[in-house]
């Protein structure tokens, strides 16, 4: 009861940012020099015509009452048309938005698994060579930027040693699934087609993995450090003391709270995985939310720019109170405590 | 074979035998070297008081029995613990589970410490349980359940079935000091260990836990080490006392015979730094502190604060000179007395 | 300031003023030669101080030190085009025949004016609203400071920075710009944390109560306690704004062409993979180069920082 309580108080705080977000949405999308009436219509439309847009886009009233006709739209999922597509931002959305996912998803995946497992291994392994070749990645994980690993695994594993594609979901010759998640890898074992599962997972494992490095390094970093200090404490000395397995104490009373900050990092990162992906997509062509984002920067397509990062605003906030419920999960200190603050 | 530890172990022997332990620490700038070389040892049913100041080793002397310190940094250079004339140093992985537990078990100095703050108390309880019925009887998750009710029972706690549903930070101090001593001796250790029971609790509970303790291990027999710093205690309660002093065992004897003619200089201190009732002196303590243990004094690490010390004190670590009765000092002004 | 006074006059009959500045000095002093003793122990540390020193000397020195500097310009050498590494030029030469190594040592220049610019901006702007939040916790002041933090932090900052960037005219002043924009809300939550636990503590109370002003109280109590963690943040963050810096030049939303940039070589060069390599491999390894040796620092400078352990 009282979690669910913390969760409903979560969600509406949530809320409240997210409106907030969208206030400072707003305010970049005003601070750009220019008449976006002018640019929705182009160069040489005629002044009359201009006017009539302005109007339309409520552009002469005062900027509170703008907002207030943006918002309204915006909730109703209406971001206007995109001026790169010439589509309703909402339907390029929901085209390039699961292609996104699918790809942040896996990293993250890959960031939970390699950096607690490497961490573990790390710790388990205190200072032998195991722990020093683990600090080394993490190291290197941590100060390399995504693109530059994205360009070394494009010009390794897909050029060199023509082990992974280099671009895209799918190759050509691989028929798609039908659309149903759009998540190719989900949608292609529905359709039972599991040539074109291997195939799409083929088109995943380089960028994924570019997006996850620093994440692996990161948590690797963190769980390394939660695990070596929780291993001093008195408690893992007295279940070790009062008989327990060197397995169950290692496998269960020392993950379980060396797993707290680490899945706490873990949301962060994978919301900031959304971010890098702008890049990563942009080098293996990779048709997601975020190129689309890309492209639409470039082009400085408002509409698309003030949706996608109110979008990615989403997640972020969702993916953190996922993991809120999993570290309160994990922890009962802060369960009771919740409930407690009631 | 390997299973079994009590193999050609004679009753008469002492059940734990501690031989020149040394423990040391590795840290930047060298090795606090903790334990010095520890004699100890103990017969079946004895109950055995190790006293002295906070720091001088005594927890980092119990853990290296279990093997618990964590290496690195702790480190044993040289020693054995013999338990039923088995080396536990140098025991595989499941000899050594036989004996924690089942052979040894310790309540934790700091109960808030010792209970793993992410697990239920149940949970807690009822993997120790598992872990100590012997290999080849596995117990069904019911009869695990009943024993940690029982366990609980035991040291009177109410209400058991919500206590092991409960979390630590639920339980108040005592609640938390009963759950560990329930544990430790939930596995019916022939040793056990206590670490300063109850020195966290006020003092009114501090002495109820420490009367159900007392009560409980007369009840089973078993052997016990009680670590504290309360002579008063040790007193009430034990058969033999070590002293320690900065990671050297200065002075043992049957408790009577220590409280009533104490020799080690280290030892009268001590002593007359417990209030009495009686007399009404003032008290007197002893001057200074443990020493630095990563430059340790030379010779005997007590010289320093010694009021009888000898030259040969700063040179020489006193050997124990047996004094006869059981009673043995580390300190040279007994070289010529000794038996 | 009245009672502070009363206090050495009190003192004087056994310690003069000046000879409390002397034991003053001489204890900073000593902290000094321990930190930097704790700094020095790890010799990773050095390392990466050492780094970062060869690293700035290079790129103010660049027109000196760098075999073409005519190349860090607009400059087009057609018939030395895409040559691999060579005695000439050792790191080969760019799709328009320039020297790959002068451009990036030109290019080092914006990516560190970048990493300390943006925490010249940001910190003394975050720090501030931090202290003011956590001091005066649970009012109107906090509410509003700490939920525009909020809002700001729900996004990761290099989205809104690129958002930013984007609608400015793109160049490597408002890619600053943009990046600072988003930067200061992770100072103004450690500030916070800080300070709110601070403003409690004995000192903070007597100072009130003797009718210290509030800047008093903010700046020379409070400030003082949380400026070790300030401190290794932003050691730790150079790095950090020099990788957004390399991400915002590599979309092309930071330094604009002719003039050199770490991150736009890489995009550029990426073009020309896998044969001509050298073109984005070299630029690439620069940042890691930059960037772990601002790291090493960083980690250093945190150890400097970090209580004395066992």
């Amino acid at each position: 009861m009282s979690m669910l309580n913390f969760l409903v108080r979560r969600i509406i705080y949530s809320f409240f940012v997210l409106l907030g977000l969208s206030i400072v949405i707003f305010i970049i999308a005003r601070i750009m020099p220019g008449d976006p009436a002018r640019m929705a219509v182009g160069a040489r439309a005629p002044q009359w015509v201009v006017d009539q847009i302005r109007e339309q886009m409520h552009l002469n009233d005062p900027l509170p009452v703008q907002y207030g006709y943006w918002l309204a739209d915006a909730v109703h999922g209406d971001f206007g048309l995109s001026l790169v597509t010439q589509r309703p931002v909402t339907a390029d959305i929901r085209e390039f938005f699961p292609a996104s996912l699918e790809l942040v998803l896996v990293a993250g995946l890959l960031s939970a698994l390699g950096g607690i497992g490497l961490g573990t291994l790390s710790a388990r392994y205190k200072d032998t060579w195991v722990d020093n070749v683990v600090r080394l990645f993490s190291y290197a994980g941590v100060v390399t930027p995504s693109f530059v690993f994205a360009i070394f695994f494009v010009l390794i594993f897909a050029w060199e040693l023509k082990w992974f594609p280099v671009i895209g979901r799918l190759s050509e010759q691989t028929p798609a699934p039908p659309v149903v998640t759009g998540l190719i890898t989900v949608d292609s074992l529905l359709a039972g087609q599991f040539g074109t599962f291997l195939d799409a997972l083929k088109h995943l494992v380089l960028p994924a993995l570019a997006l996850a490095m620093g994440a692996i390094a990161q948590e690797a970093r963190i769980t390394r450090a939660t695990m070596a200090d929780n291993l001093s404490k008195d408690y893992i000395a007295a279940e070790r003391a009062l008989g327990i397995s060197e397995r169950e104490v290692t496998g269960r009373f020392l993950l379980k709270p060396s797993l707290i900050p680490t899945v706490s990092i873990l949301g962060l990162d994978i919301a900031s995985t959304f971010s890098i992906a702008f890049l990563v997509e942009l080098i293996f062509n990779w048709p997601g939310l975020a190129r689309y984002g890309m492209q639409s920067m470039l082009n400085k397509d408002l509409n698309s720019i003030s949706a996608v990062i109110l979008v990615l605003g989403a997640v972020f906030v969702v993916v953190n109170i996922i993991v809120d419920i999993i570290v309160a999960q994990l922890d009962p200190r802060i369960r009771l405590s919740a409930a407690r603050s009631e | 074979m390997a299973g079994s530890p009590v193999t050609g172990f004679s009753p008469a022997a002492p059940l734990l035998d501690v031989k020149n332990l040394q423990v040391h620490f590795a840290v930047y700038g060298g090795r606090l070297r903790v334990l010095d070389g520890v004699n100890f040892s103990m017969r079946s049913g004895e109950r055995v008081g190790l006293v002295g100041e906070t720091g001088c080793g005594k927890t980092t002397m119990m853990k290296a029995i279990l093997r618990v310190l964590p290496t690195p940094p702790a480190k044993i250079p040289a020693g054995e613990i013999l338990f039923k004339g088995r080396d536990i140093l140098k025991m595989r992985d499941h000899e050594l589970r036989a004996v924690r537990g089942r052979g040894i078990s310790m309540i934790f100095q700091d109960p808030t410490a010792a209970l793993n703050p992410v697990f239920s108390i149940g949970e807690q309880v009822e993997a120790v349980i598992r872990y100590s019925t012997s290999p080849g009887k596995a117990s069904s998750r019911e009869e695990t359940h009943q024993r940690a009710i029982t366990a609980l029972q035991e040291v009177a706690l109410a209400d058991p079935e919500r206590l092991l549903r409960s979390y630590p930070i639920q339980l108040s101090g005592g609640m938390r000091q009963r759950v560990c001593i329930g544990m430790a001796l939930s596995t019916r250790p022939e040793i056990l260990i206590a670490d300063e029971p109850g020195t966290s609790l006020d003092v009114t509970i501090q002495d109820q836990v420490l009367r159900l303790l007392r009560k409980l291990v007369e009840e089973k027999d078993t052997s016990v080490i009680l670590i504290t710093h309360t002579l008063g205690i040790v007193r009430e309660t034990t058969d033999r006392v070590y002293v320690m002093y900065a990671g050297n065992i200065v002075e043992s004897a049957p408790t009577a015979r220590l409280f009533s003619q104490p020799l080690h200089p280290y030892t009268q201190g001590l002593i007359s730094t417990v209030p009495r009732l009686t007399g009404g002196g003032i008290v007197s303590g002893i001057p200074g502190r443990i020493p630095d243990y990563l430059n340790p004094p030379s010779g005997c690490r007590f010289h320093p604060r010694c009021s009888q010390m000898m030259e040969i004190c700063r040179t020489t670590k006193p050997p124990a000179f047996k004094m006869g009765d059981g009673h043995e000092v580390a300190c040279f002004l007994y070289k010529d007395e000794a038996k | 300031m009245a009672e502070q006074v009363n206090l050495s006059r009190g003192f004087a009959a056994t310690i003069t003023p000046q000879q409390i500045a002397q034991l003053e000095r001489a204890s900073r002093r000593e902290n000094l030669g321990r930190s930097w003793y704790k700094f020095s122990r790890n010799i990773l540390s050095v390392v990466g101080a050492l780094t970062v020193l060869a690293l700035v000397l290079l790129a103010v020195f660049a027109p000196y030190v760098t075999p073409y500097p005519k190349h860090a310009g607009a400059f087009v050498n057609f018939a030395h085009a895409k040559e691999p590494p060579s005695s000439q030029y050792i790191f080969g030469t760019d799709q328009i025949g320039r020297d790959i190594f002068t451009r990036i040592i030109f290019g080092l220049r914006s990516s560190l004016l970048m990493g300390v610019m943006v925490l010249v901006l940001v910190v003394p702007v975050g720090v501030l609203l931090g202290l003011v939040a956590g001091y005066f916790q649970g009012t109107w002041i906090d509410a509003l400071i700490m939920r525009t933090t909020d809002i700001f932090l729900a996004v990761p900052p290099l989205i809104l920075a690129l958002a930013v960037a984007s609608v400015l005219e793109p160049n490597l002043w408002n890619g600053m710009l943009a990046v600072s924009l988003m930067w200061w809300p992770w100072y103004t939550r450690l500030v916070y944390g800080l300070a709110s636990a601070t403003r409690n503590e004995f000192f903070v109370s007597a100072a009130e109560v003797t009718g210290a002003s509030t800047a008093h109280i903010l700046f020379r109590e409070i400030l003082p306690n949380t400026i070790s963690p300030i401190f290794t943040k932003m050691s730790l963050d150079v790095a950090w704004v020099i990788i957004i810096g390399s991400m915002l030049s590599f979309v092309g939303l930071g330094v604009q062409p002719p003039e050199p940039s770490l991150g736009t070589m890489v995009a550029d060069g990426a073009r020309y993979l896998p044969d001509q390599w050298w073109i984005a491999v070299f630029p690439a390894l620069a940042i890691v180069v930059v960037v772990l040796g601002f790291n090493l620092l960083g980690d250093g400078v945190r150890d400097m920082f970090a209580a004395e352990g066992v």
